[in-house]
């Protein structure tokens, strides 16, 4: 008895009285349409999870990839000078797309968060940044810092390696960490929904016998219980996807804004995954009530 | 239609049946008898492929019953009805309903024979029952509901294990001319019971073949009773 077309044909099609077969069971239906729920609110979040910390690991692998700096700190009369011939430095480097050297408003703005709006830039020592964009291939780091030191003593190359491959192996750890706690939401649906049809095929043995008896094949009995069983799982985990979403819908939305953050929750197109949710809980029950019958009904001749 | 070979069916321990061969010809009335344990029960749960013989060949309609798949054995049900001795419904299912369960099962509309249900249920004086449920009748009621959901699907062949054990002289042979009109329309029969006045009454009106269990072997019992 495999879970085959016909067989998804007569769960989608129904039969009122296949159904009428198997006495209703009040409590335990509602707690597999609770556990089913429970999974479900558990496994959007999961999701969402995923996602952020792919969207995270995207950004901070690619994005900041492309995008050095240089410092340049000389004393203040040099300051120009050196500036000027590291951009020249940077515009004969192959792999590099483009260098400028940022403005006084530019590293005024990126300050201020630390101290203040109104901070006397000319006053202070602030070394000039220049921003280094790369090309597909990017540049030789190390090739470029030799040529710094011997050409524009004061100018120090970042590219950001150091802080940022922690970050993405962290990004990306996370990702697999959700992947692995949706795995497990569906092994747990799976062994939640074979415990409840084993519970089910047993107390019905009797109805099992009567109607192996009377000459129903193994197909229409399992039928009877796999159609119950994925209709709970189907309608509970819609239940709980449906709270799950407005949950995270609720959360405060981190600041997308500097492309540097993200929350833990759908963007764009990933909005469609939480509703693959109760569908994939749904064939999950299938199939776990489909082998439970067939192990309970190959026990009976 | 029903083909024993040399047949031996042992229980863990002992053999409880051996080398039985025997032949039920369609048309045919047979009675099994025998003291209780002697394996009567066992003999029927091996015409109806409930068992498989540990040695020799069971043949129902034609096949052997190693070589049905469970498909086919649930076929050959629809085509073998079987009154058990403890008789089990869906208690949860109304009594017509339950008769009907043959019907349901193997896809006919239980609709388009609710003129033959009803009938039937006339037949079995159980008309005014229809919508109880089976925990509520009694057990001569029961045996009743029993006998009609065997015969609903006008099984070819009819086996009942002590159908008249819990019901009175009356209703016995009510039933007992149910099956033997069943018979005379061309259905095999098989009845195993201790009563012999059962047989005794069958033998005025059918041509009845008395098997008597003993010693582990199946005898043809004269028709001296």
């Amino acid at each position: 008895m495999r879970p085959d077309l016909t067989l998804l044909q007569g769960l989608i099609a129904g039969d009122r009285q296949a159904d009428r077969i198997v006495p209703p069971s009040g409590f335990t239906a509602q707690l597999t349409l609770f556990a089913a729920g429970a999974m479900a609110f558990l496994a959007v979040f999961a999701l969402a999870l995923s996602f952020a910390a792919g969207r995270l690991a995207e950004r901070w692998g690619d994005e900041l990839a492309r995008t050095s700096t240089i410092r340049i700190v000389a004393p203040a009369g040099q300051a120009a000078a050196q500036t000027e011939a590291a951009l020249a430095v940077l515009s004969t480097t192959a792999g590099v797309k483009e260098a400028r050297a940022l403005t006084d408003e530019e590293q005024k703005a990126l300050l201020a968060p630390w101290f203040g709006a109104d901070l006397p830039l000319d006053a202070l020592p602030v070394p000039r940044l220049i921003e280094v964009i790369e090309a597909e291939d990017g540049f030789d780091a190390n090739g470029l810092r030799l040529r710094l030191s011997a050409e524009v003593p004061g100018a120090f190359l970042d590219d950001h390696t150091r802080w940022r491959a922690p970050l993405v192996d962290a990004a990306s750890r996370l990702r697999l960490l959700g992947w692995l706690s949706l795995a497990l939401i569906a092994t747990a649906v799976a062994a939640m929904v074979t415990l409840a049809a084993n519970a089910a095929l047993a107390a019905n043995a009797q109805v099992i016998a009567v109607l192996r008896l009377v000459g129903a094949t193994d197909r229409y009995i399992a039928q009877a219980f796999i159609r119950r069983f994925t209709l709970r799982a189907l309608l509970g985990s819609m239940v709980g996807m449906i709270l799950g979403v407005f949950a995270i819908l609720l959360l405060p939305s981190a600041d997308d804004a500097n492309g540097f953050l993200t929350g833990p929750g759908f963007q764009g197109a990933s909005w469609i995954a939480p509703f693959f949710i109760p569908v994939l809980s749904a064939g999950v029950a299938l199939l776990a009530t489909a082998f439970a019958s067939r192990r309970a009904l190959e026990a009976l001749r | 239609m029903i083909d024993l070979e040399n047949v031996a069916y042992s229980y863990g321990g002992g053999e409880l049946l051996s080398d039985i061969s025997v032949k039920l010809a369609p048309g045919s009335f047979h009675f099994l008898t025998g003291p209780s344990g002697a394996g009567k029960t066992t003999f029927l749960k091996l015409c109806y492929g409930a068992l498989l013989p540990t040695a020799g060949h069971v043949r129902l309609f034609g096949a052997d019953v190693r070589t049905l798949d469970r498909d086919d054995v649930a076929q050959v049900r629809r085509k073998v009805g079987v009154v058990h001795q403890d008789v089990q419904f869906l208690d949860h299912l109304p009594v017509a309903d339950n008769i009907a369960l043959p019907l349901t099962v193997s896809g006919k509309a239980a609709d388009a024979h609710s003129a033959d249900l009803s009938e039937l249920m006339q037949w079995v004086g159980l008309s005014d029952r229809a919508a109880s449920l089976p925990p509520e009748l009694s057990g001569g009621e029961r045996q009743r509901a029993a006998v009609a959901r065997a015969v609903i699907m006008s099984p070819d062949v009819v086996l009942a294990d002590e159908p008249t054990g819990n019901i009175d002289w009356e209703m016995s042979q009510r039933i007992l001319k149910l099956l033997v009109e069943l018979n005379k329309m061309g259905k095999t029969v098989l009845i195993a019971t201790h009563d012999l006045s059962l047989i005794r009454s069958a033998k005025a009106e059918v041509q009845a073949r008395v098997l008597r269990i003993s010693n582990r072997r199946i005898q043809l019992a004269g028709a001296d009773l």
